[in-house]
Parts: C-alpha cells; structure tokens; sequence
C-alpha cells in the first residue's frame, strides 16, 4: 500500500477555511519559514480512503479476540465514545473558570471517590498521563514522603520482583533510586526468604503487581506487607491486573499505600492503537500532601481546583489529566456500579476455562489456579520442533486471533501470556482453544506451517533487525531508499511483544 | 443486569466443570481472607445506557464550553476548528480499540500511519527522526532533558522564562529524579535575551525555550538556538505545530530537538486530554530518544512493511537502563493530528498561520483603539498577545463572562507584576465581528 505522501499531487488541496478581508501580519524576515514542510496534498474523498485502507489493515478489539495479556482487551463500551464526544464535555477548554466547569469537576470527584473506594486507600490524583506515568508519579511521593521524614538520603533503593513490567524498573531510575530485584519461588509468590534479606533500613518501598504478571495472587501477600512495613518502607501496587480483583481484594486492603489504576485496562477506555491511557494514582492518607496539584476538591455542592498545596511533588502532566478517558471510565464504572465484582469474577472463571483446557498441550509453569491471565510456555514445542512461542503468535493469525503476550514475563521462557477478559462469549473462548490445540498437533505434523505464518495478512513476516539497522522512520520523498531486493529471510526478536 | 458480558448460567455450569471447581468464588482461594473486602463496593447503584447519558448529559450542561461563551482563551490549548474527517477516522474500531501494534502482520494500518505522523512532524519542524507521541507539550519538555542530560553529560537545564508555566512545572517536577538542575532565564519586555542565554548556557546541558512564547511573542529563537549551541548545550524548542507554516522550522536554525503541544492540531480541547505531545530530534539522538519509533523494513516476500523499531532504548528490553519509562503513549491523538494535516496540507497550513496572525492582528489593533496597550509593545506576535486592561485582568475576565465573551487568561496568575495583562488568543474560528464584541465588553 502506498504512503499517503505517495499520493499526493503539487497544488491538491482538501481543507477550506473562513477568509477574510484582513491586512496581512507579516513575519519578521529572520523567523519566517523557508521551504514549506512536505505535507501531504490530497482532496478529501481521497484522504477518507486512504485512512479507511489503513483500517482495514489493523485488528483491534471490535476485529476479534485479543487475548494480549497484562493489556486487558475488553470490549469498549460504543456509549462512552457518544458521551466524550458532548460538546460540553469536548469543547471545553481547561483553563475555563470553576463556575463554568461544574460539571467536569463533579465528574472528576466523583470518578475519584470510586476509584479511592476500588482501591481501598483515601486520596486520589488524576493527573498522570498513564500506568508508567502513575509510577514514577508514585515513587516521587515517596520520596517526597522521606524527604519530609529526613529520610531520603538513606532509603535509595525500590525493591521489584523479577516478574515486573519493565515500566517498574525504568520509573526507578527516573525517579533516582536504584534497583534491588527480588527473586520468585517456585510456586511464582515473592520468594520471602530473599525479601528478608534484601530489606533493610535502606529501603524505600516495593513496587509489585498483584495478581503478578504470572496471573497469580501471591498467597503471602500478607507476610510481605509486614515485611516492608516493619522497617517504616512503603509498598506501590502496580494496577495493571485490577481487572483481577475489583469489589474482592483491594489495593489497601492488602497493604499498599500507592495504586495506579490503567483506565485504558480496566476500565475500558480504547487504547487507540498505542494510546490514549490515564494512570490515576490513589493513596493512603499520611502520602495525600504530597500529591500533584492541583487536587479537585468538594464544598457541600461546589467543586473546586485547589493549587494552595504547599508540600505538592507539583506537577507530571497539564492541566489536570486526560479528561475524555475520565469520562469514558466514569461511564464505563456508573453502568457496573457495585456489580464490579461480577466482572473480575467473569475476567477470572474465563481465565481458568482457557487454562484447563490447555494445560495439557502448552506447559504450565506453576500448576495453580490462575486470576484473571495465566502465562504457559512453549518450550516443549521449542524443544521437540523447533517452533517457539513467536511461531504460535504468528499461526494464531491465521486462525483469526490476536496472539497473546509473548516472551513476558521474562522468568518464563518461550512465554504465552494469555488474557481473555470478562467480554469474551465462551463460543470465543473455545475456538481459541481449539486453534491453540491445533497448532501444538501443527507443531509436530507440519511445522512449516507454523514457521511460514501468517499466510493471509497483507504482510508477511517483517524483518525486525533490517528495520533497527537501517533505521528508515520518515518517509524522504525523492531521497526515499529502495527497500531490498525480492524475499529476505526475516529476522524477528524474540523479545517481549505486548504488555 | 451484567454490561458487555455474555455469560449464561449454562455457560458458567460447563466452565466450571471444565476447571474442575464447584463455584466461581473457589478460582479466589488463594486469595487471603484478611485481604478480602467481604462485603460489596460501595459505589452507586448501576444505571442502564439511556440512564448514564441523560446523567452525563446532565454533568455537561453545567459546563460552559466554547461555543456557549464566545472564547478568547488560549494559554496552550487552543479552540482551533477541528474537521470532521479527524473525527471519522478516529472512530474506526479497528484503529481505536487496538493495543500498541506489537504484532506487525496485524498492525500494519497503524504502524504506517505512525510513520507517516513521524514524517510530517519532522516535515514541519525540521528534524530527522520523532517518536510516535509523548503524553503531552508538557511531558516532552521533562524527555527532552532527559535526552540532553545523556546526550551532554552536563546536569543543568535551562528554561526561558517566557515557556509555558505547566512545561516549567513539569520540567522541576522531573529534575530531581534526574538529577537536574533547573535555572530559569527571565524576559525582557516579553521576549528573551540571548546574551543572557549565553551566559546561562554555560555547562548545561540543554536551553528549552518556546517560540512563540507563552505570550504569544516571535522570540529572537534563532539566536537563542545559536546562544545555546555556542555553549554545547542542545537548544530545544517548544513550538506550536500551526505556527510552523509561517515560522522557520527549529531544524534549519540549530535547534537539537524540537517539541510541543500537538492539540491545536487536530485534538479537540477536552477539557485538556487526551491530546499528544511530539518529540522530534537531528539523527545523532536517535538512540536516546524516548518512546516509540516506527520503521520501515520487508517482509519475507520483500514487500515494504513497518514496525516498532529500535527497541533496544525501550523499557521492555533495557528495563531500568532505557532510555524512558513510556509505554502507553497518544498514538489516537497523533494520528488525529496526521488526518489534520495532511487534510491541510502545506498551503492550507500556511494560510490557516496566516489567518490566525491577521486576526489577532486586527483584535490588536482594534483594542489599542480603545485604549488598551499591549503588555509588550512592539513585540511581533502569532496567534496570542497579551494585552493590559487597565485593573486586575481576573476582574475583567469575571465582568467579560457576565457578557457572554471569555476574553482569555490572566496572566497575573503565573507572573507577578503582570496582574493588569490578559492574554488572548485568536483562532480562524473567531471573526472580525466576534472581535468587535471583545472590544465592546473590555473597553471601559
Ligand atoms: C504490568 C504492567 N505494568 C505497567 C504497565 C505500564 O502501563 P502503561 O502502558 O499504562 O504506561 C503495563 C502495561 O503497559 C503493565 O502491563
């Protein structure tokens, strides 16, 4: 398919604009700009195709089943699109005066309480941008809390467990702590015995996904808490797997004092491709000063920006976060409403169905019940035929799936991180698996035709290291390379793809 | 009632019996009971479809949104028109409800447009190379540092004063964790001195400026680029994407990186979000840069196909090393903003420039006719200029909105001293007879 910029004709036009008999404000000469940017030129019939093909190119959750674990591909609710799209809603601009943003203010609060209430802790923030964002967000409030204690100098280190998403790691360093890792037993809990020795005075907090990111409740969660707790160190919840839990277990409950939420997961914003997100931050009371300003507050039936936050870590992000992923999240929690529970329990018994039934093909790392994901390995399949978890991934598209998650997280090798969601029809559910047992009979039979897929999509296999040592990321026009001559054989990283 | 499940008793029957488990609360037993909640959520009763729209329609009708106030309010999002293509295209389920395009064979709508944003956003600002999005012109300020602090080895930063106040926030919100030193560089009279650039510049690592300015002012941005360049130090600049049809691209007067607030191109005001933030920078950064980046490689036939690439700067692979934490970005927002302007394209860009310069040109003009100064004289201007209206401009914002015109922002609230200026913004969407009425309501 051709680049829209291969499309375009010198002096097409397709926008219109209001014009008026204006004199002309000129640029000084020095700032004015030379040759003009090579946008594209195109009229409108043709530029609604163009898009329209690029579409037709893309799978997301209205295409098929998703099951991409750690990224929650449920179902995004078409109503929520109608709502943010009300222009009191999307015409708004941010620096509106107070008295003329009642209601996006009474919405924000209110999606506040819910989410403080999901959480199980007191205050929240909505400003950052996404689950990363909430992190490092999160670890500048404890740092901001340690820093008030005079205790910032000594406790420099975040301890993770080797399960984590590599956001975990990276918001460490960006906050300016380092990194104590912690190993997983083998029954894929925290291995306490290495936590005891690694915490100390020394240490700031935990960072930990619960379920992990194996899908499993770690069963001495409790024991954990205590551990951090007793030497005056705080514990961050990583929300991504919240689907897992809502209105069963909660975040405070079990002990953490900082939570993110991804609305973009849990609560069905769409994730576009990449993005939008909101990464929400909720907390324990004794961290609530620290929190980004500014904070929207209540009075009686007023609802109120309050920048006066002299103790703030100040702010991640403008203004006061994605407002129309609050709205869409809002809508998505008020149609559950206490009935949440419902839903993680949903996520969870389709979870289990998925893992009983292939268990058998695909080894299982930790022989457990799983919550709302469960990770299987390939390496049977690697190991008797060659084919690895990518091969799976890629065969899955011929029978119409979005592949898992695979080579995450990193302790499982030739890893398939597998997650359903609460909106899959068992009908679904069982074609997968039944895909998922063929293409293990596949791997033994007819291994080429794991090697050789996909067959049907409009490319084929796409040489990832040729792409990262050409580095070609714009289009150059009449400067554009060649890109190759006839077949290649296309080298792909068995690296993480998803979550 | 249970949304968006399909779940029937029969199903959950023969579920259950394929687990080998006698009900759905047995999936939960590892969960501790000193951790379980015990008893239900306490949030409000569900409501049906019809009944959360009559209720958030009801949330809506008690904001006052451009449209129902004639605005004036700019400050970094901007009440441009949005065409009704970007808004069609957005809606395309395969686009909107896909996840990050990790698996290529499935993905190639949305890594091309990727890549055909990344070209137009180094199209417009003279770069090399942009990722596929940052959160927002707020967050791609603290990146930006971050590349130069590696890039230069140097920890100090410095930022015009005349940047946007939330970019210089968010700027010192990240300096600690990056262990950054923020100095700021005052304006003169609305625009910023290269010599005191210059002297700031010496061992930083980087001169974040915008251009326009936060006032709405032309800085002298190439030699702020030069001032910086001449210390080692990368000049970044912040600039507003539609200004760059008439504004030389940051790429051809020096600047290392350039960023911004992608909104007024092609994002609805939202209330401020979600919109994209973009990140473009000159080829030797490539390997430092932040985020996503797609790229153009063939596929087992040799047919052209695109991918994420470089991923070997990125959380995933180089964890606590990469070289950012981002993982969820804008890519809906910027591709919003890919429809937007290849709906202008380059003509169209460069008139709608024009277009807003003349009017707020002429709201210039006709409120000095009225007696209002400009808070800077003899400054040239873009789209936004700050005016003094003779008392507390938070007074005359209050008195305006009684009339039903939203004259813009007060810009005593981020600069003391400056509590008689208000700055005003002026889109395509406003004319010549709206400003006449701002004229009206803020001549005394
Ligand atoms: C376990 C886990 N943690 C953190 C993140 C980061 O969240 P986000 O993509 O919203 O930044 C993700 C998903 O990307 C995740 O799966």
């Amino acid at each position: 398919m051709k680049l829209i910029y291969e499309k375009s004709q010198a002096g097409r036009t397709g926008y219109t604009l209001p014009r008026h008999d204006l004199p002309r404000a000129e640029v000084p000469e020095a700032l004015r700009r030379g040759d003009p940017p090579r946008l594209p030129e195109l009229a409108e019939p043709e530029l609604v195709r163009h898009f329209t093909e690029l579409s037709t190119r893309n799978f997301g959750i209205d295409t098929g089943f998703y099951p991409l674990g750690s990224c929650t591909m449920k179902y995004n609710p078409r109503v929520n699109e109608r709502l943010a799209a009300l222009p009191g809603f999307r015409d708004l601009h941010p620096l509106q005066e107070e008295d003329g943003a009642q209601g996006a203010l009474a919405l924000m609060w209110h999606l506040q309480e819910a989410l403080i209430e999901i959480a199980g802790l007191h205050a929240c923030s909505l400003q950052p941008a996404a689950g990363s964002q909430g992190e490092l967000t999160g670890l500048m409030l404890m740092r901001a809390y340690f820093a008030e204690r005079g205790e910032d100098e000594r406790r420099r280190k975040i301890v993770i467990p080797d399960t984590a998403h590599g956001t975990n790691p990276a918001s460490v360093t960006m906050a300016g702590y380092e990194l104590t890792p912690v190993k997983t037993d083998p029954r894929g809990n925290i291995d306490v015995e290495d936590l005891r020795a690694r915490v100390d005075e020394h240490t700031a907090g935990l960072m930990l996904t619960n379920p992990s990111t194996l899908g499993l409740f770690d069963e001495h969660i409790e024991e954990i808490a205590k551990v951090f707790h007793d030497v005056g160190a705080l514990m961050y919840y990583d929300g991504a797997n919240l689907n897992a839990v809502c209105g069963i277990s909660r975040p405070g409950d079990m002990g953490f004092d900082i939570v993110h939420i991804n609305l973009h997961k849990t609560f069905s914003q769409p994730h576009g491709g990449g993005g939008p997100g909101g990464g929400p931050i909720v907390v324990r009371e004794r961290l609530e000063p620290y929190l980004p300003a500014p904070q929207v507050i209540r009075d009686v039936d007023d609802f109120f920006l309050d920048y006066d936050r002299p103790k703030s870590i100040g702010k991640v992000r403008g203004f006061t976060g994605p407002f129309g992923v609050f709205v869409r999240s809002y809508a998505f929690i008020r149609m559950w409403g206490p009935e949440l529970r419902c839903m993680s329990e949903i996520a969870v018994l389709n979870a289990n169905y998925l893992l009983a039934r292939l268990r058998d093909a695909y080894d299982l790392p930790y022989d457990r019940l799983c919550m709302h994901e469960f990770v299987v390995s390939a390496r049977r399949l690697k190991r008797e035929h060659g084919a690895t978890a990518l091969d799976v991934a890629k065969r899955l598209m011929d029978y119409g799936f979005h592949p898992p998650t695979v080579y995450f997280p990193l302790v499982v090798p030739e890893a398939l991180m597998i997650e359903p969601t609460e909106t899959e029809p068992k009908e679904i559910l069982d074609e997968f698996c039944d895909a998922m047992l063929a293409i293990a009979r596949e791997a033994a039979d007819s291994p080429e035709l794991l090697k050789e897929a996909p067959h049907d999509r409009p490319v084929k296999r796409l040489d990832e290291v040729r792409a990262a040592k050409r580095a070609i990321v714009r289009y150059r026009f009449e400067d554009h390379p060649d890109v190759g001559d006839g077949p290649v054989e296309p080298r792909q990283l068995e690296a993480q793809k998803g979550a | 009632m249970t949304p968006f499940v399909s779940l029937t008793e029969r199903d959950e029957q023969a579920m259950l019996d394929a687990i080998g488990v006698a009900s759905v609360e047995e999936l939960f037993r590892d969960v501790p009971e000193g951790v379980r909640l015990g008893r239900e959520l306490a949030l409000p009763p569900a409501l049906s479809e019809q009944e959360i729209v009559a209720h958030l329609e009801e949330l809506a009708a008690l904001n006052v949104p451009t449209g129902r106030e004639l605005s004036f309010l700019g400050a970094g999002i901007y009440d441009h028109y949005v065409p009704a293509v970007v808004d069609s295209v957005l809606q395309r389920g395969e686009l909107l409800t896909a996840y990050t395009p990790y698996q290529p064979e499935l993905s190639q709508g949305v890594l091309q447009a990727i890549f055909e944003y990344q070209t137009a956003i180094c199209e417009l600002t003279g770069m090399d190379v942009s990722n596929a999005s940052g959160y927002d012109g707020t967050t791609v300020a603290a990146d930006a540092c971050y590349v130069a602090k590696h890039a230069t080895g140097r920890s100090k930063v410095v930022v015009t004063e005349a940047t946007n106040p939330q970019v210089r926030q968010v700027v010192k919100t990240y300096a600690p964790g990056f262990a950054l030193e923020v100095v700021e560089v005052p304006h003169r009279g609305g625009v910023t001195d290269p010599e005191e650039v210059a002297a700031a510049a010496q061992d930083a690592a980087c001169v974040l400026f915008q251009h326009p300015n936060f006032f709405g002012c032309l800085e002298p941005a190439p030699e702020l680029a030069a001032a910086a360049n001449d210390a080692e130090a990368l000049a970044v600049a912040h600039v507003d994407p539609l200004s760059l049809g008439v504004l030389e691209a940051p790429g051809r007067y020096g600047c290392a990186l350039a960023i911004g607030e992608g909104q007024a191109a092609g994002n609805h005001q939202s209330f401020g979000g979600p919109h994209y933030g973009f990140l473009a920078a000159k080829s030797e950064f490539i390997r430092r840069m932040p985020g996503r980046i797609v790229g153009e490689t063939v596929d087992a036939a040799g047919e052209r196909g695109y991918v994420l690439t470089l991923q070997t700067r990125e959380q995933h692979i180089r964890r606590e090393k990469a070289t950012s934490n981002i993982t969820t970005n804008q890519t809906l927002l910027a591709l919003g903003g890919l429809v937007y302007l290849s709906w202008l394209g380059p003509q169209g860009l460069r008139e709608l420039g024009e277009t807003c310069m003349a009017l707020a040109q002429h709201a210039k003009t006709r409120l000095e006719e009225a007696g209002l100064e400009p808070t800077f004289s003899g400054k040239a201007t873009f789209k936004e200029f700050a005016v003094r209206v003779g008392r507390n401009a938070g007074d005359a914002i209050r008195d305006a909105r009684a009339r039903g015109v939203h004259p813009g922002y007060a810009l005593g609230r981020d600069y003391p001293g400056l509590d008689d200026a208000l700055l005003v913004a002026v889109t395509e969407k406003r004319t010549p007879a709206d400003i006449d009425r701002l004229v009206e309501v803020l001549a005394r």
